[in-house]
């Protein structure tokens, strides 16, 4: 039976009512139903398809009709509720992918005109050719894509080489470009740590452990498993070696690799002893060599990872050139000599150790009145020590004759690193950076006014969950311009390069420029410089990945030229 | 080739298109600009086809204009008159017209004249008759001859009148960049460019000293009618593609068209020659009752708007019917004229789309880019009723089919004596 329902003045267009329609249909009970406007040319629709009634004869252009063919009036109620539901919630679920999909080259230039990368996932047969053009746009070439023959990977690298660029891979699993993942990457912390792999797995570990040991990685380049071998003599390698030399994000830089030709190796070795930064290298299924300089040699993924890691953290440095104060001590050649001034027994110990061996000094070994080190004007002092405790609290606790000690450093001309500890946690005193900030501050004005100046560094023990807070004290200090470290340790190197620099010896932590000038074409330096801009050439999971850690993106849909049809791509090669 | 290459050659062919002035100069009947259909011919859409290769809307179509004609007064008669072969077919493109569905005109019918003011070139279409049962899908009872006839004595003289009391005829470039910003592609909807067109015809129609009834008649009939511009737009689209395909060089696509058995394509630097493939069914959304087995596969010369970058290509410009593209919306639509631009060389400067941040429509399809992606144009259409005089029942999307493209390129790989082998 038909059953007619008209809503007055409801205009709707017709591809709205056309969708409602469809969806009416699927109702239960529902034979067969129309909602059209009551145009007169829709009347006769509503005739043609046997939905006519005598109602529709008072329909207005501007009225809804709706007629439903249903064995169930009940169905006609559901019927009026769904129009009004569909009605009132017309707007399409958005279904923009953020990603831009493009079939030609000239399209994802066209969306990113930016672009510095292009990742390439296609089959093997296909990648070389996508590669070059990649190559001509002057883009750089991560190849994801494995069954690359040799031939098309030499001629790739050298291409890249002369033009500025870098090919990573084939077969490159993994990397990471400003802490964005390409292709199979784990997500890693943005760190200066940088590594250049021939192993994606390899890689991977690196990383990870890098990761959950609470580092991070600044640039991951994977080369391909095939970079080393003596055809293609590592092209990418050391491309890529250079780069995280040049990289102001890069402190560290790790090398894994597969077992090398020989004469490659060597090559590879000589690049090391140019670089400025320390390198950690892996030659797997190879015995670690003796370190040389600052080149270390290491046995496991696992190892590597962590001697990165600790030559990682080394991490505050001062810009010796740079620092004002440092050229003004530099002039007074008495200013040479470090004051330790510690709570900590420990501490204290651990930082004569450090200076003693560091100055080839006589050991102190007496330690009487807690005077751990005493050379020239070298002095390390544990103030915890009984002979300073006795009628007063510890220096944990009472900070006055620690003050008292820093006020006189900071007149004696001869003081060039006031060097401090700061324990915290319960028990201890509540804010002993509190103390000590205005005190340091002062030193440094009163130093100034007799035309000196000085370097105060300190360590903070303690932790984030302690009273006082771990960050704070560590704010309150550098507030005031102590520099603060790591590490207890850390402080007492960066104490003794400080006094090496002033003795004129070149620090080991400055960088050097020696056979590193830049790249007469650095777009491969402009790519490390900042998140990837990266054309996708295949699978579309690696866009998404790279979208999610602020990298840009077009998705490039690949396919064969002309389907595939050789003869078709032969002529549309030729026909220009 | 006095080109360097083929890339200079297709510049040369779209700067045919952005240089074109179409002007729409009158309505007169279809005989009195097309000599050939002197004599008993219809002109029919697509490239040639034969009677019995027409499906059944056409040969509705040649059965209703053949009544309309006055060749035979029945149904049985004209279809024996068109079975045995008494009635010649003429391709509309081979006559420098363009007919939407069936795409069937004969001598009496009127069109509009749309010319070219740079080259003088003209091209030609018949009226739109409004939805329903119509002749273009096939409808001949005697509903659609009498608003034939009304058309011949009434709307067409009528229109002549008013179109030639504007000093040298309508500039139609000025009304098609308006209404794409108004939210028309040209082929699904036409309802801005058509309320413009009546806005800008009124005040003449008003001094054309018509009767009272007819300029009631016409003026009722503009105001129903959303997709009246729509013929309009075809002829203006085929004047600019000939004279695009004048420059004789290149890989540009200058004419797409369909007969519902062919879907033919013609190219730069191809000449007159189609390079066909059957034809597709489209895909869309059905009235009720109706589903895609009662569909008939695609016809029209209709298609002409998208060789021009309008329609189907254009499909962001019109909000009001992206939702034909699959059931998607905005961002679907956005998508397919990405994706269209893609085997384009150009964006039209001169049909700036907003919805598309301001970029032009898609200019110059290139046959190479087509084969080269597998993308094949995307054509917005009306669906018809396999069955003669059902008329629509639907409207969606087709695309062309990326045989005619193949078969083009082979061509032009032998013209510039390029080998494959």
């Amino acid at each position: 039976m038909l059953y007619t329902v008209i809503k007055k003045n409801l205009y709707q267009d017709s591809v709205s009512l056309m969708l409602l329609t469809n969806h009416l249909s699927s109702i239960n009970g529902v034979n067969q139903i129309q909602v059209m406007m009551g145009t007169p040319a829709n009347k006769d629709i509503f005739k043609g398809s046997g939905l006519y009634t005598d109602e529709l004869e008072e329909a207005n252009p501007s009225d809804l009709c709706i007629v439903v063919n249903t064995e169930d009036e009940g169905t006609v109620d559901q019927v009026v509720e769904e129009t009004d539901n569909y009605l009132s919630n017309q707007s399409q679920e958005s279904q923009q992918s953020s990603i831009p999909v493009v079939r030609t080259w000239e399209m994802a230039e066209n969306k990113l005109p930016t672009a510095d990368v292009a990742l390439i996932s296609i089959a093997g047969e296909h990648a070389p050719a996508e590669a070059n053009k990649a190559l001509d746009r002057g883009l750089n070439v991560f190849m994801f894509s494995d069954n690359v023959s040799f031939e098309d990977e030499l001629q790739l690298k050298q291409r890249a080489q002369e033009k500025g660029l870098i090919v990573m891979g084939p077969d490159c699993g993994t990397g990471i470009l400003d802490g964005v993942p390409m292709a199979f990457a784990n997500v890693v912390e943005k760190g200066n740590i940088g590594i250049v792999g021939a192993s994606g797995t390899g890689i991977q570990e690196v990383s990870t452990i890098i990761g959950r040991n609470g580092g991070g990685v600044s640039q991951a380049i994977g080369t391909g498993g095939r970079d080393l071998s003596s055809e293609i003599g590592a092209i990418t390698t050391i491309r890529g070696l250079r780069v995280l030399d040049q990289d102001p994000e890069t402190d560290v830089i790790t090398y894994i690799s597969k077992p090398p030709a020989p004469e490659v190796r060597e090559k590879v070795a000589e690049v090391f002893n140019t670089l400025s930064k320390p390198v950690v290298a892996i030659f797997m299924g190879d015995k670690p060599k003796e370190a040389h300089g600052n080149v270390h040699y290491t046995w496991t993924l696992e190892d590597t990872a962590l001697k990165a890691l600790e030559l990682a953290k080394k991490s505050t440095t001062i810009d010796f050139a740079a620092n004002e104060d440092l050229a003004k001590m530099k002039e007074n050649n008495k200013q040479r000599y470090i004051k330790g001034y510690f709570c900590g027994g420990t501490l204290a110990h651990e930082a004569a150790m450090i200076v003693e061996d560091a100055f080839n000094l006589e050991g102190e070994t007496e330690h009487t009145d807690g005077m751990m080190l005493h050379y020239e004007g070298h002095e390390v002092i544990d103030l915890g020590d009984d002979a300073y405790t006795e009628g007063r609290a510890h220096p944990m606790i009472d900070p006055t004759l620690r003050v008292e000690k820093v006020k006189e450093a900071a007149k004696d001309p001869e003081t060039a690193v006031i060097l401090l500890d700061n324990v915290i946690g319960y028990g201890a005193h509540e804010d002993m950076a509190g103390v000590f900030a205005p005190v340091v501050q002062e030193a440094r004005e009163t130093a100034a006014k007799d035309g000196r100046a000085f370097v105060a560094i300190a360590s903070v023990t303690g932790t984030a969950d302690d009273p006082q807070v771990y960050q704070d004290q560590v704010d309150k200090l550098e507030a005031a311009g102590v520099i603060v470290t790591e590490s207890n340790a850390q402080a007492t190197k960066l104490a003794v390069e400080v006094v090496n620099y002033l003795n004129g010896e070149q620090s080991t932590s400055t960088s050097i420029t020696q056979n590193s000038k830049a790249d007469e074409n650095d777009k491969v330096a402009e790519l490390i410089a900042s998140k990837p801009r990266v054309i996708n050439v295949g699978m579309k999971s690696f866009a998404e990945a790279i979208l999610e850690h602020g990298g840009e993106v077009v998705q490039y849909q690949w396919a064969p030229i002309a389907g595939g049809n050789k003869r078709l791509a032969k002529i549309l090669e030729k026909l220009k | 080739m006095k080109y360097q290459s083929i890339q200079e050659a297709n510049e040369a062919v779209i700067q045919q298109v952005l240089e074109s002035q179409p002007f729409l100069l009158d309505v007169v009947p279809a005989k009195s600009v097309i000599p050939e259909l002197n004599g008993k011919v219809l002109m029919h859409a697509g490239p040639p086809i034969k009677w019995g290769n027409m499906t059944d809307p056409m040969q509705g179509s040649c059965i209703g204009a053949t009544l309309f004609e006055g060749w035979a007064d029945n149904e049985d008669d004209a279809k024996k008159m068109l079975e045995a072969g008494d009635i010649k077919f003429i391709p509309c493109h081979s006559v420098d017209a363009v007919g939407p569905m069936g795409g069937i005109t004969s001598a009496n019918m009127p069109v509009v004249v749309v010319e070219n003011k740079v080259n003088g070139k003209q091209a030609y279409c018949n009226l739109n008759e409004g939805i329903g049962a119509v002749l273009r899908f096939g409808a001949y009872n005697s509903e659609v001859i009498n608003r034939l006839k009304w058309i011949k004595d009434v709307l067409g003289p009528a229109l002549s009148k008013a179109l030639k009391q504007i000093d040298g005829g309508m500039n139609v470039n000025v009304l098609v960049a308006k209404a794409i910003t108004m939210g028309d592609e040209f082929h699904q909807r036409n309802i801005a460019a058509s309320a413009l067109f009546l806005k800008d015809i009124v005040p003449y129609l008003l001094t054309a000293d018509l009767p009272e009834k007819e300029l009631q008649e016409v003026t009722k009939f503009l105001a129903d009618t959303d997709q009246f511009f729509l013929n309009i737009m075809m002829a203006t689209a085929k004047v600019t593609m000939d004279s695009a395909a004048t420059i004789e060089e290149g890989s540009i696509v200058t004419a797409l068209s369909r007969n519902g058995y062919e879907f033919g394509i013609k190219v730069s630097g191809l000449g007159d020659q189609w390079f066909t493939a059957p034809v597709n069914t489209p895909d869309g959304l059905y009235f009720s009752g109706y589903s895609a087995e009662d569909a008939n596969p695609d016809m029209g010369d209709s298609a002409i708007t998208e060789t021009y970058g309008v329609g189907g290509m254009a499909m962001i410009a019109a909000p009001g019917v992206t939702r034909f593209v699959g059931t998607g919306g905005f961002n679907d639509a956005i998508q397919t004229s990405d994706e269209m631009r893609e085997i384009c060389i150009a964006n039209n400067p001169n049909l700036s789309i907003p919805t598309w941040d301001f970029q032009g429509a898609c200019l110059g399809i290139d046959i190479r880019k087509v084969v080269e992606t597998g993308i094949t144009p995307v054509i917005n259409t009306g669906i018809a009723h396999k069955t003669a005089g059902i008329g629509q029942i639907g409207a969606g999307t087709v695309r062309v089919p990326l045989g005619c493209f193949e078969k083009a390129l082979e061509a032009l790989a032998e013209k510039y004596g390029v080998e494959a082998d």
